[in-house]
């Protein structure tokens, strides 16, 4: 292995005996191809055992391994060595509470997951033999990119209206609402829109887009924010102009 | 947890910011020429007033002054919040009387002429 | 073992220093500050124009000088700022699909370019500077 040293400080927090996080500097033997977590793993195998973190596909689709990489929101399969100068901090996903070393707690985000329905509902229930749902490519188009999302929660650490409203629903449960609302063969917008429409869902957005430039799938949280913002408004006047119009 | 009423605010903070977008850097122009002395003679009295006069000037104007106002007061509450002061209700309130305000008074200037 | 998870603070008032993006962001939030006192500005003048000629050239009088011409100056900058960065983020509000495919974003934003170049130039030509 034609190998460099890489020196990797990385934010070690063990519940059990510290009280607040430290880094903690590894020199690790990497090659030119590497990722960080291939350094992470390096060390975990031959150098310090104790060191946690979550990872699994190491091809940016499980979407378990993101951590602030010098700063930035990032899959760590996805980071290459090769681009970075120097030392490389390595911290758990900003705005989350840190479980262990660069283990966060991702409950909040799970449960404002399950908050937006984020499944088909279909408007009416066909009977078995009379086929599946179809659907035209073009109606497939309408919502294919926001359907790319593996709940990384990288947009999370990277808004900073959810950092200081830790209320907010955050870019990645609405994009997944909008997915849904915007495919042909689903009914359950008025279900959504009772969430995503309130004070706490899309209107403590202020349109950063910080969550569409860290995106590692090239989700475009940002723009479906931003539809949601039209169409609830849409919706406000429809409610208050037009009378018995659909809610 | 209930739908929000902020579309009320955030649809007249956007068309406002579309209309700055597309005609606020001509009017400061507009403004700056005459600062330095050589305002455009359309910002001469009787050209103005003359404008003014009309149903399309007088609606022009509110929509400008109007739109512009609600646009900076929406901006500005957010934007203070993300500056740190965290009195969301009270600074509502004080920014949209003052584009309500505002409003106000360019229809009243605007019935005098 | 002991769960004990540690909440890392965010400063409420200097998170923007955080990272460049964030300025990027607080520089176009803060052109409000600059379309609202421009607005008032034009408050100001609608209200002296209402007053009669006196009034109102005496307005244009004060208005004439070196340190108004210099913050309308500013006022111009942060103009254009809010409508470059208005403009080059229309394509996430308003995607536009034809048969399957979406409408390239840049075309969105050139059409805004354009209109705005042939309004900025019909009030200019308009209001009688050309």
């Amino acid at each position: 292995m034609n190998a460099r040293i890489v020196q990797l400080d990385v934010l070690r927090y063990d519940p059990e005996t510290d009280s607040e996080p430290h880094f903690q500097r590894y020199a690790v033997p990497c090659a030119e191809e590497w990722v960080v977590l291939d350094a992470l793993n390096a060390i975990k195998e031959s150098i310090d055992p104790t060191l946690n973190y979550r990872w699994s596909c190491h091809m940016a689709v499980c979407g378990s391994c993101g951590m602030m990489i010098n700063g930035e929101p990032k899959l760590s399969c996805h980071a290459f060595l090769r681009d970075y100068d120097g030392a490389i901090r390595v911290e758990p996903l900003a705005n989350f509470p840190i479980e262990r070393d660069l283990i966060t707690v991702a409950d909040d985000f799970i449960d404002k997951l399950k908050r937006v329905k984020p499944y088909l509902i279909p408007a009416r229930n066909e009977p078995v033999p009379e086929g599946e749902y179809k659907q035209t490519p073009a109606q497939l188009m309408k919502y294919r990119q926001f359907s790319m999302c593996i709940n990384c929660m990288l947009c999370y650490a990277a808004c900073p209206e959810y950092a200081l409203q830790p209320m907010f629903l955050g870019p990645a449960a609405i994009a997944l609402a909008h997915r849904y609302n915007l495919d042909s063969r689903d009914g359950g917008r008025d279900e959504r829109q009772e969430v995503i429409a309130s004070n706490a869902g899309v209107w403590e957005c202020s349109f950063v887009g910080a969550c569409s430039e860290v995106c590692p799938k090239a989700v475009d949280p940002a723009a479906a924010l931003q539809q949601v913002k039209v169409a609830s408004t849409i919706d406000w006047f429809k409610e208050r102009l037009l009378p018995g119009a659909a809610k | 947890m209930a739908k929000s009423n902020k579309p009320i605010v955030w649809s007249l903070f956007a068309a406002g910011g579309t209309l700055a977008a597309f005609l606020a850097p001509a009017l400061v122009l507009l403004f700056l020429l005459a600062a330095l002395g050589h305002a455009p003679s359309l910002l001469h009295y009787s050209q103005l007033h003359a404008f003014a006069a009309r149903w399309f000037g007088k609606l022009f104007l509110l929509t400008v002054i109007a739109l512009f106002l609600w646009h900076a007061a929406h901006r500005l509450r957010v934007t203070l919040h993300d500056f740190g002061l965290r009195q969301d209700a009270a600074v509502a309130v004080v920014v949209y009387v003052v584009a309500a305000a505002g409003t106000l008074m360019s229809v009243l200037y605007l019935l005098r002429i | 073992m002991s769960r004990r998870p540690y909440v890392r603070e965010v400063s409420k008032t200097r998170w923007y220093f955080r990272h460049p993006r964030y300025l990027r962001y607080m520089s176009r939030e803060v052109t409000c500050v600059f379309i609202g006192a421009f607005a008032l500005l034009l408050l100001c003048a609608l209200g002296r124009l209402a007053q009669g000629q006196a009034a109102y050239e005496s307005f244009l009088a004060a208005l004439e000088g070196p340190w108004s011409a210099f913050g309308l100056l500013i006022v111009l900058i942060f103009a254009v700022h809010n409508t470059t960065s208005w403009f080059n983020v229309t394509p996430k509000a308003m995607p536009f699909q034809i048969g399957e495919e979406f409408l390239p974003g840049k075309y969105i934003v050139a059409a805004h370019y354009a209109v705005w170049i042939v309004f900025s130039v019909a009030a200019v030509f308009f209001a009688g500077v050309l």
